[in-house]
């Protein structure tokens, strides 16, 4: 069992593990086990955000007029096609073809690039000129509905505070999708297996996701 | 025990070729050390951070217990004990208890424990240990730049208007929050994954059990509160109010928020103390544990229930009644498992073999203190008394009960068992045991006058208490015993030190102890096994007979008595 | 020699019950930690290894032995749940004859307002034997009001009311304790309630207290003063006038009832509303009245006049049948009328 094992007749295991299997099942738990926190990282938002607003619904309606849902939903499809890709490169390390994986995982880099710009070019930037960001310049709300300013400024809060940790999870995400791109090209060892690229894909798909429920919680509200 | 699987690395360093080759000898580098991904060397790199951080801790908390002795003050200002109580708060709970058991004992044992060669992501255990030294560096940075004074609690409004290096501490504690995230990952994924063959869940050590209902928590309950703390930063930092009442928020929201996490992160603190303690009393006792498995059920029920309790702390805060009363009940809940435990600890020392050494003179005295920590929460919890007593120095001598005379005893206890396992050589017994009762008598004459003067209505983070003169003679008997205490834990600082070059060296098995880690050599080496263990038997399997050969080198044979 | 006081002063009709349950959990935490410690020393020496003690059938395991010992604690423990959540119940919800306080704490002071007007920095004087209820605000940050000898106290919290209320049994000199952390001067911020008797109360009223002013005007004329035409005024008056205007609605009969808003939503315009109407109104808006109030009061008033106002508008008439009980208060405002 153990000394032989240990010898790593595979070079692909590290020392701690006994063999491949044990390495990839241990790597696969690591980050789902990851993604649980990550979930409660932004569970702790939601609730804030889901207690204000039941508090506040009227308002939080007349205020949610502010933002274009065509270009969030622009973003949702975005993001969508870039797990697809995602899922595309993880299915191409699987069976082995790196320079696949290497070209759908440009795609993603460009769609996590088109959704920042998005983001930034057409709605925070120009927020900032209506006056409605919390953090630069006066906050001062001019579009009536009988809102308070307070109100319209603690929803400014929220939807900064969540789709800005939204977007700092895309810029991680392109940081570490760099980097296995790099590991890709320059064929290092820890890349041979799939399973980096199988954690990766997780942690895109989980910023994915969070993004599919900020939309419709931002841009699609019922009155 | 001539160790040569693992080869030295001759280049690097000096090592002593008459000395087997062990974890801490294969390599002398700085280099190597700070580099290393051995869970055994990070073990002892945290043992080091948390001392250095516990000293600080303790220099707060005697300038305090000072200035206490009077009730006009003794020499400080006012922003300045503010200040002191803050960065005793805050040191002793976000850099040393939390990381204090699992970061060193755990993370040095649990792989041996199970039978692993380390833990599953060795650089991700360093990195934590960076970021818990990055954390401790940014928040002492705070205090050199000015101070907190907000306390360890951070409530808002409070501390998103309070003038001092509010948001510096802040990052740190969320950046040291990561570092514990991390650990708590990993013992996951290595308790789930790396057992060895033949170590069924059942027959883990307590300990392991005790740090994986402990990883739990760190995992579900550590993101929680690093967001809500990060959201303070933001008001502080760009205006980002959410839990500001200028806002039409809610700075109640903030508390529920932060107990979400800080209740259950008293039991992230406990917890692995009550796994080491399982493993002292059946070491100590050469018995199995009473009731393996109501034990290890019990570390996971309260690891469920401690996340449905934290409106306790908010009795009194404006959250409905109905609402307190299922928080109320809950906490009665929670009592229950640990009643369990401290039932099943005492069944398993009748009939056994007591070993009266330092070890189980710490357990003896965890299990009385921790039985006043734990039956004092009862007043908290039942919502009448609570009103009177809620952030009282009640509530103060309740949860250092708690956290001093259960988990620091454990701690010192644990570190007492398997020092001889992480250095080779033992220490002096004798005092040793002396230390353990310094702690023991030093804690209660420091918290016990605590209780009454809470009962009384002393409130806590007061400075002055000119009010009500009559608490004086309360807080002189704990500032008195402060010093008592303080000389409790300076003792083992010094002998153990002193093992480490001086101290008598030890076999695999000083104690005729149980569980893998006693089957390996003192100090292990780098991979923990030369041959990976495959036939595990039961824990604490005594039944089968006791190996006390080398114990009895070390202490002499039992007189034959009556 | 030891002449030290022990336990807290019983001065409120809380005291007895919750001593009672303390004493109880007290019983209850020595009898455990004794038979624990004891069991667990004499075991520890009986067993010491080499004794020669009887170890004949050791058992590891007895789930039946398990369940007898967690049932007591947790038995004992809901009795004491029962008890004290009984109490709890008593401490929160005020009789409705108490007399209503009104309390605003900032860094670092307590300001104290009696139903006839009459103001006190860091004392409280009340009479004995008559339920004292708080209505509690907080200018800043969050402070807890805490009187240890009366067995109770709540948070301050900034940006709504919250209330306690005690009946002191005891004459004497207490102290009133912040008992959340605020800041520099935080163990500063307290003083005593003074529990006189009744008509040493009354006297104190008359009189005006401590100032020793000619005439103390009761909240609600001070209110009325802020609310009407003279010069200093906010002129509320110009709108809300006697009858429902294009500019705004009258305010007579609104405390206590239902309203409706713009929204098509409705509330009960309890104290918690009227304090929201003054200083944000487009909160919860009265339909027909869009925009027509300016929202810039909060700057303008305190926490304390805010409260005057409330209490003027109470006296504009109170709803019917009003799910609220409007705050009257007979007994004690006897010595204003002169």
């Amino acid at each position: 069992m153990s000394a032989e094992a240990h010898g790593h007749a595979n070079h692909l295991v590290y020392h701690q593990y006994e063999d491949l299997e044990q390495q990839r099942e241990s790597y696969i738990v690591g980050m789902w086990s990851f993604l649980v926190t990550e979930i409660m990282m932004f569970g702790a938002l939601f609730l804030a955000y889901m207690i204000y607003r039941m508090q506040y619904q009227d308002h939080f309606y007349v205020i949610h007029k502010q933002l274009d849902w065509r270009v969030g939903g622009l973003n949702t499809v975005v993001l969508l096609f870039s797990s697809f890709a995602m899922a595309m490169a993880v299915y191409y390390h699987q069976v082995k073809q790196p320079k696949k994986v290497f070209n759908w995982l440009i795609l993603v880099q460009l769609c996590a690039a088109a959704f920042l710009v998005i983001k930034i070019g057409l709605e925070w930037i120009p927020k900032a000129g209506h006056h409605l960001t919390p953090f630069y310049g006066t906050f001062e709300w001019h579009y009536g509905g009988g809102v308070p300013p307070e109100i319209a400024k603690l929803f400014f809060s929220l939807y900064f505070a969540m789709t800005g940790l939204h977007g700092l999870h895309v810029v991680i995400g392109m940081i570490v999708i760099g980097a296995l791109q790099w590991m890709i090209h320059k064929k290092h060892p820890l890349v041979e297996d799939y399973i980096p690229t199988e954690m990766v894909g997780l942690y895109w798909h989980f910023v994915d996701i969070v993004w599919i429920f900020l939309y419709p919680l931002y841009y699609l509200m019922p009155q | 025990m001539s160790a040569t699987v693992a080869k030295p690395d001759q280049t690097e360093g000096l090592y002593d070729p008459k000395e087997p080759l062990n974890y801490i000898n294969v390599q002398h580098t700085l280099k190597s050390w700070l580099l290393t991904g051995d869970h055994k060397r990070i073990a002892i790199l945290y043992l080091i951070g948390i001392t250095f951080f516990f000293f600080l801790g303790s220099i707060a908390a005697a300038m305090v217990r000072l200035e206490l002795t009077s009730p006009h003050g003794v020499m400080l200002e006012n922003d300045t004990y503010n200040k002191m109580f803050s960065a005793h708060g805050i040191i002793m709970i976000f850099l040393f208890l939390i990381p204090s058991i699992p970061a060193t004992l755990g993370n040095f044992l649990v792989p041996i424990m199970i039978g692993a060669r380390d833990l599953a992501f060795p650089r991700l255990n360093l990195m934590s240990w960076y970021l818990y030294m990055i954390a401790g560096a940014m928040i002492l940075c705070a205090f050199f730049m000015g101070g907190v004074e907000a306390g360890w609690t951070f409530y808002t409004p409070y501390s998103s208007l309070a003038k001092s290096q509010v948001t510096l501490t802040l990052v740190g504690v969320f950046i040291g929050g990561f570092s514990s995230i991390f650990t708590g990952l990993n013992f996951i994924v290595t308790i789930h994954k790396m057992r060895a063959p033949g170590m069924g869940w059942f027959k883990m050590p307590l300990f392991i059990w005790a740090h994986y209902a402990t990883s739990v928590i760190i995992m579900l309950g550590t993101p929680v509160v690093a967001i809500t703390l990060l959201l303070v930063v933001l008001e502080r930092a760009f205006n980002i109010g959410i839990f500001s009442p200028d806002n039409g928020g809610d700075p109640v929201l903030f508390q529920h928020m932060f107990w979400f996490y800080s209740h259950p992160a008293v039991y992230i603190m406990v917890l692995p103390g009550m796994g080491v303690v399982s493993e002292l009393i059946a070491n100590g006792s050469g018995k199995k544990i009473f009731g393996y498995d109501f034990v290890a059920y019990s570390s996971l029920a309260i690891a469920a229930i401690g996340f449905l309790v934290w409106g306790h702390h908010m009795f009194v805060a404006g959250q409905s009644m109905y609402q307190g009363v299922i928080f109320s009940l809950l906490s009665f809940v929670v009592a229950v498992p640990s009643a369990i435990k401290v039932f099943n600890w005492t069944a398993t020392i009748y009939k056994g073999q007591v070993k009266l050494n330092t070890p189980m003179v710490y357990a003896l005295g965890f299990m009385g203190l921790f039985v006043i920590g734990g039956l004092t929460g009862l007043y908290l919890s039942s919502m009448g008394t609570d009103v009177h007593l809620t952030a009282t120095y009640f509530v103060v001598a309740h949860f250092h009960y708690v956290m001093v005379g259960g988990t620091v005893t454990a701690f010192l206890g644990g570190l007492h068992f398997w020092w001889p396992k992480m250095f080779g050589r033992m220490y002096p017994d004798t005092l040793g045991i002396v230390s353990a009762i310094m702690v023991f008598f030093g804690f209660n004459f420091t918290f016990f006058p605590q209780f009454i003067v809470g009962w009384m209505g002393m409130p806590r983070r007061y400075h002055y208490y000119y009010f009500a003169p009559e608490f004086q003679p309360y807080h002189l008997a704990s500032s008195m015993g402060a010093s008592f205490l303080a000389i409790g834990f300076a003792l083992p600082a010094c002998y153990l030190t002193w093992s480490i070059f001086k101290g008598r060296k030890v076999g695999p098995n000083p104690w005729g102890a149980k569980g893998l880690e006693w089957t390996t050599q003192s100090p292990p080496i780098t991979t923990n096994f030369e041959t990976m263990p495959t036939d595990i038997p039961e824990a604490y399997d005594f039944d089968s007979g006791i190996d006390d050969s080398e114990y009895d080198e070390i202490f002499g044979k039992p007189k034959e008595s009556k | 020699m030891f002449n030290y006081p022990m336990a807290p002063e019983q001065a409120s009709t809380f005291g007895a019950e919750h001593d009672f349950i303390f004493y109880l959990i007290t019983i209850l935490t020595v009898f455990f930690t004794v038979a624990v410690m004891v069991c667990v020393l004499y075991f520890a020496f009986k067993y010491r290894r080499g004794s020669k003690a009887n170890r004949d059938n050791i058992v590891h395991h007895s789930q039946k032995l398990e369940i007898a010992w967690s049932m007591p604690p947790l038995i004992l423990g809901l009795v004491i749940f029962g008890l004290s959540t009984s109490l709890f119940v008593k401490v929160r919800v005020p009789p409705k004859d108490a007399a209503e306080f009104f309390v605003v704490g900032k860094q670092w002071m307590w300001h104290i307002q009696h139903p006839s007007g009459i103001r006190e920095n860091n004392t409280l004087t009340i009479p004995v034997g008559k339920p004292v209820k708080l209505t509690m605000i907080s200018q800043d940050v969050i402070h807890a009001f805490y009187v240890p000898a009366f067995r109770t106290q709540y948070m301050v919290i900034p940006g709504r009311y919250t209330t306690m209320w005690f009946n002191p049994i005891k004459e004497g000199k207490y102290p009133i304790f912040c008992n959340m952390y605020c800041g520099t001067q935080h163990s500063e911020m307290g003083g005593y309630v003074y529990v006189v008797s009744q008509p040493e109360y009354a006297a104190f009223v008359a009189r005006g207290g401590d100032k020793k002013k000619d005439h103390v005007q009761t909240l609600a004329e001070q209110g009325k003063s802020l609310f009407g035409g003279n010069t200093g005024s906010l002129n509320c008056v110009s709108c809300h006038g006697e009858k429902d205007t294009e500019r705004g609605p009258s305010l007579s009969g609104i405390a206590g009832s239902m309203r409706k808003f713009a929204d098509g939503q409705s509330a009960l315009a309890d104290d918690d509303y009227l304090r929201e109407s003054i200083i944000a109104p487009e909160k919860r808006l009265t339909a027909g009245y869009e925009g027509t109030m300016p929202p810039d009061y909060k700057s303008q008033l305190s926490e304390e006049q805010i409260r005057h106002l409330i209490e003027y508008i109470k006296t504009l008439g109170v709803a019917k049948a009003a799910p609220v009980t409007p705050t009257t208060m007979p007994a004690l405002s006897g010595g204003t009328s002169k």
